[in-house]
C-alpha cells in the first residue's frame, strides 16, 4: 500500500513551497489585501512560468500533462501561502469544466491560455443567497445569448471568461440546466466588484444582457457536468484549506513558543497547549480525508462524490478551527490588521462558502453515503 | 498513490487469508462482528476459552505474535505483515484482546531486559496464549503521574520484598504473570527511585480484587502485595532504572498501528438508516444528517490517517506522529455518538436491558463504557500533552516535584 504522494510529487510540493515563500510573502499578499491591486500579477506570471497553472492540463493543450495529484500538492502550497491570485477559479473550476465538457476547439482556445497565464477563468453559478441547486439558477439562455445576474462570482472582476450555468428548460428537473462559455471581454456584460470577507480574492456581480454565449457540453447536461466540477474543486480546495490549516497552526505554535507571560512561555500552559493539540487533530483529520479525495480524483474512482464531500467538510472545519484559534493564541495582537492572523481567518471563512456552505456539503455527504450503501 | 499490496504483501495476504479461512472459529464470527465497545460477549461459550484456543491454534501454525522473533514463539514478520494479518483476521481479532497487554507490552519489555534463559522459558507460552500476562503500573496515587507510584520493593538477601497496591490492572484475575513497577528508593526524585520486575501472579501474598466499573462490568482489578517475594534474577533492568524500562513498555503500547479504534459511527449510521422518527425517517432529518456528516468525516479521517501510517510501514519507514490522534478522537466521539443514539430514542433510550432495549442495548452499553476509554492508556489530557510536546514541540509542564526526593513530595491536596 502506498497511500501517500510519491517522492516526485513531494519534491514538487517543496519546489512550490520554496517558490511561494520567495514570491508570495505576507508582505506581497498585503498589497492585494490593502486594495492596491486586484490580484498579484507578478505572482500569476511566475506561476505560469513554473508550469503550475497548467500542471493538470494535457500537453497537447499547452499544459505540463502531469495530473491531479500534482495539482493537489501545489494547491496545498497555494493555501499555505494565502496566495492572492485567481488560482482556484481558473484552475479548479474553469479549466476542469473545460477538461470535462469542452469541445476540441474550446479546449484549444482556452486551456493553453490558462496554462500560460494569459487567461483567467471562473465559474458563474450563484445568484444571490443559496447553495448549488438547479432551482437557484434563474439566468436564462436562448438563441445564443444569456440574460440574468450572477453573484457572487469569485474573481469575476478580473476574469477573461466564465463558465455560466443557465436555465434552458422548466421541467423542474436537473436537465433544465445547461452550461455556457462567455467571453467576458466581448460585450453584453456588466461587472461590479463586491466588497467581501477576503479581499485577497475578489468577488463580483456580473449582469448578462444579451451576452453572447456558446454551449459548453450538451444541452441539458449542465447540472451533471457542474456536479463533477464541484466535486473536483472540493478536493482541490480541500488541499488549499489543509495548507492554510497547517500554516495557521504553525503561526500559533511559534507565537506560543516566543511569547512570555507570567514569567513563562505561554505554550507551557495546558490551556494553550491543548488548544494547539486540538488544532493539530483537526488538521490531521482534514489531511487524511483530503488524501482520500486526491486518490479518488486521480483515479476517477466511483468513490469520488463521497470522498470529495468528506474532504470538503473536514478541511473546511479544520481551516476555520485553526484560523480562529490562531488568533486566540495570539491574544489582542491577533486581532490587529498588522498581524497576519486575520488573513487566514478571512480566507478560511470565505473558502467555507465558495463552493456551497458546510451544511450543503453535509447534506451531500449523507446522500452519497446512502447511495453507496444502497448500491 | 494507491491502496495496492506489493507483490510480497499480496503473497503474505493470500497465505494469511487461506489459513484464517480454513481455521478460524467461524461459529462465533457473527457474534464477534456485532460486538462493540462495552459489549463483547458470546452467548453459548466462555470467551476466554475460545480466545485461548484460537491463540494456541495460531501459535501451532506459526501465526502468533507475528512481530516477535521466531525463537520466542513469533514469526519474525515485518510490521506491515502484522497489519495485513490484523486486516485479514477481522472480527476474530476481537479474541486477541486478552493478550494485547502481554503481547504488546510485557513481551517486548521482557525481550529488551530479561535474561536469555527467562526469555526462552516465558515468552513462547505467552505467545501461544497458554500463559496470560498483565502489567502492574498504575496505583491509586499514580495514574497519569505513573512515576508517583508508592509500591515498595526492599532488598532481602537475593530476593526483593514487595508491599503495596496496584489498580486498573487489566486481566489480573486471569493472568499467570505480570510485570511490576516498584519504588526501591524513596529518598531520590521520583523518576530515579523505580525498579521493574516480573513475577508469578500466584506468588504468596498477591491478592487480586476485581473493580466493579461504573458500567457494572469488571475488566480491571486492584492487586494487593503483602510481603511478596521476588528473586533478584526476575529484575528487569538496573535498580533505579525502572522509569526507562517502563518507557519501553509504554512506547510499545502507543505504537500499535492499524489497530481499529471504535468510534461507534458505523453502528449509528446503520441505526439511523432504518430508524423512524415521529415525522419521518431519521436519515432524512436535517439535524440528524448534520450530526452524522460531522462524525462521518471524523471516522473517515481516522481511517485514512491509519492508512497513511500503514503506508509508511509498507515502505519500511517509521510512521509519523499523526497516529497519536486515534484514541483522543475516537474516545470522546464514541461517547457523543452513544449519547446521541439514545437521544434519538426519546424516553425509551433509558431502557438498557438486552431483551428490551433498541439494538439489544448496544448504545447504552457503549455509553456506560465510553468514559473509561477517555481515561485508560493515557487520558485525553495526557494525549493532548503528548501531541503538544512531542509533535508540536511545545514546552513540557513545569514539574514542581522534579528535583524533590520522593518522600518529601506532598501527598495530600488539603
Amino acid at each position: 500500500m502506498n497511500f501517500d504522494f510519491s517522492d516526485d510529487q513531494k519534491q514538487l510540493r517543496d519546489q512550490a513551497r520554496k517558490f511561494l515563500a520567495e514570491k508570495c510573502s505576507p508582505k506581497a499578499v498585503r498589497v492585494v489585501l490593502d486594495g492596491k491591486a486586484p490580484y498579484d500579477k507578478e505572482l500569476w506570471k511566475g506561476l505560469a512560468e513554473m508550469g503550475f497553472l497548467g500542471v493538470a492540463i494535457p500537453e497537447e493543450f499547452g499544459g505540463a500533462g502531469a495530473g491531479h495529484l500534482e495539482l493537489c500538492v501545489i494547491a496545498e502550497e497555494m493555501g499555505r501561502a494565502n496566495a492572492p491570485v485567481p488560482f482556484s477559479s481558473t484552475v479548479y473550476l474553469a479549466a476542469e469544466a473545460l477538461l470535462i465538457a469542452g469541445s476540441e476547439a474550446q479546449k484549444k482556445k482556452w486551456l493553453p491560455a490558462i496554462a500560460s497565464g494569459e487567461a483567467i477563468g471562473t465559474l458563474a453559478l450563484f445568484e444571490g443567497k443559496g447553495n448549488p441547486s438547479p432551482k437557484n439558477v434563474k439566468l436564462t439562455a436562448a438563441n445564443g445569448v444569456l440574460n440574468g445576474v450572477k453573484k457572487p462570482i469569485a474573481d469575476g472582476a478580473v476574469a477573461d471568461f466564465a463558465v455560466v450555468a443557465a436555465r434552458t428548460g422548466s421541467s423542474g428537473r436537473d436537465s433544465d440546466i445547461s452550461l455556457f462559455l462567455v467571453d467576458l471581454k466581448a460585450g453584453g456584460v456588466e461587472v461590479k466588484s463586491l466588497t467581501n470577507l477576503d479581499p485577497t480574492r475578489g468577488q463580483a456581480e456580473i449582469t448578462f444582457k444579451d451576452a453572447k454565449a456558446e454551449p459548453l457540453g450538451a444541452a441539458g447536461e449542465g447540472w451533471s457536468i457542474l456536479s463533477q466540477v464541484l466535486d473536483r474543486a472540493a478536493v482541490l480546495c480541500a488541499f488549499e484549506q489543509v495548507g492554510g490549516s497547517d500554516r495557521a497552526l504553525e503561526m500559533g505554535r511559534d507565537y506560543a513558543l516566543d511569547r512570555i507571560a507570567f514569567g513563562r512561555q505561554i505554550g507551557s500552559f495546558q490551556a494553550v497547549k491543548h488548544m494547539l493539540a486540538d488544532m493539530y487533530v483537526s488538521a490531521t483529520l482534514a489531511r487524511s480525508n483530503s488524501y482520500y479525495g486526491a486518490w479518488a480524483l486521480s483515479t476517477n474512482a466511483a468513490e469520488l462524490p463521497e470522498a470529495a464531500a468528506a474532504a470538503r467538510i473536514s478541511a473546511t472545519q479544520a481551516f476555520q478551527h485553526c484560523a480562529k484559534n490562531n488568533i486566540q493564541v495570539h491574544g489582542g495582537m491577533g486581532f490587529t490588521w498588522e498581524f497576519d492572523c486575520h488573513m487566514y481567518y478571512r480566507r478560511a471563512n470565505a473558502m467555507a462558502l465558495g463552493l456551497g456552505s458546510l451544511s450543503y456539503w453535509e447534506d451531500q455527504l449523507i446522500d452519497r453515503m446512502r447511495k453507496k450503501n444502497a448500491a | 498513490m494507491n491502496f495496492d499490496d506489493t507483490p510480497q504483501e499480496a503473497e503474505f495476504r493470500s497465505l494469511a487469508r487461506a489459513w484464517i479461512g480454513a481455521n478460524a472459529p467461524k461459529q462465533y464470527e457473527e457474534e464477534l462482528r456485532k460486538s462493540s465497545l462495552g459489549r463483547t460477549v458470546l452467548k453459548n461459550a466462555n470467551i476466554l476459552e475460545v480466545a485461548k484456543a484460537w491463540q494456541k491454534k495460531k501459535a501451532d501454525a506459526g501465526w502468533a505474535c507475528l512481530h516477535w522473533p521466531k525463537e520466542y514463539g513469533g514469526r519474525g514478520s515485518s510490521p506491515i505483515e502484522r497489519v495485513i494479518w490484523q486486516q485479514e483476521e477481522g472480527p476474530f481479532g476481537q479474541l486477541s484482546r486478552m493478550f494485547i497487554i502481554g503481547h504488546g507490552m510485557c513481551g517486548p519489555t521482557m525481550m529488551a531486559f530479561a535474561r536469555e534463559e527467562h526469555k526462552r522459558t516465558y515468552l513462547p507460552p505467552l505467545a501461544s496464549g497458554e500463559k496470560v500476562w498483565c502489567q502492574l503500573f498504575s496505583e491509586p496515587a499514580g495514574g497519569s503521574d505513573v512515576a508517583g507510584l508508592r509500591t515498595r520493593a526492599e532488598k532481602d538477601g537475593d530476593d526483593w520484598i514487595i508491599n503495596g497496591q496496584k489498580i486498573w490492572t487489566s486481566g489480573a484475575h486471569y493472568s499467570d504473570y505480570g510485570i511490576l513497577l516498584t519504588r526501591t528508593d524513596p529518598t531520590v526524585p521520583k523518576h530515579k527511585g523505580l525498579t521493574m520486575f516480573f513475577l508469578d501472579m500466584k506468588s504468596p501474598g498477591v491478592e487480586v480484587r476485581p473493580i466493579k466499573q461504573a458500567s457494572g462490568a469488571s475488566d480491571f482489578n486492584e492487586v494487593y502485595f503483602t510481603n511478596v517475594r521476588i528473586p533478584d534474577h526476575q529484575r528487569l533492568g538496573e535498580v533505579g532504572d525502572g522509569w526507562n524500562v517502563s518507557l519501553t513498555t509504554l512506547m510499545n503500547e502507543r505504537s500499535a498501528i492499524g489497530a481499529a479504534v471504535s468510534t461507534g459511527f458505523p453502528e449509528l449510521f446503520e441505526y439511523c438508516s432504518s430508524l423512524m422518527l415521529d415525522d419521518g425517517p431519521a436519515i432524512e432529518d436535517r439535524a440528524v444528517r448534520s450530526k452524522l456528516a460531522n462524525w462521518a468525516v471524523k471516522a473517515s479521517g481516522l481511517k485514512y490517517t491509519s492508512m497513511r501510517a500503514i503506508s509508511a510501514l509498507s515502505r519500511g519507514e517509521r510512521p509519523g506522529p499523526e497516529n497519536s490522534i486515534g484514541k483522543l478522537v475516537a474516545g470522546s466521539m464514541i461517547q457523543d455518538v452513544a449519547t446521541y443514539a439514545l437521544d434519538l430514542q426519546g424516553a425509551a433510550g433509558v431502557v438498557s436491558g438486552p431483551e428490551d432495549a433498541e439494538l439489544a442495548g448496544r448504545f447504552q452499553a457503549m455509553l456506560l463504557r465510553a468514559p473509561g476509554t477517555r481515561v485508560e492508556g493515557g487520558t485525553d489530557e495526557i494525549m493532548r500533552n503528548i501531541i503538544a510536546e512531542r509533535v508540536l514541540g511545545l514546552p513540557g509542564d513545569i514539574r514542581v516535584d522534579k528535583d524533590v526526593p520522593f518522600n518529601k513530595i506532598p501527598t495530600k491536596g488539603r
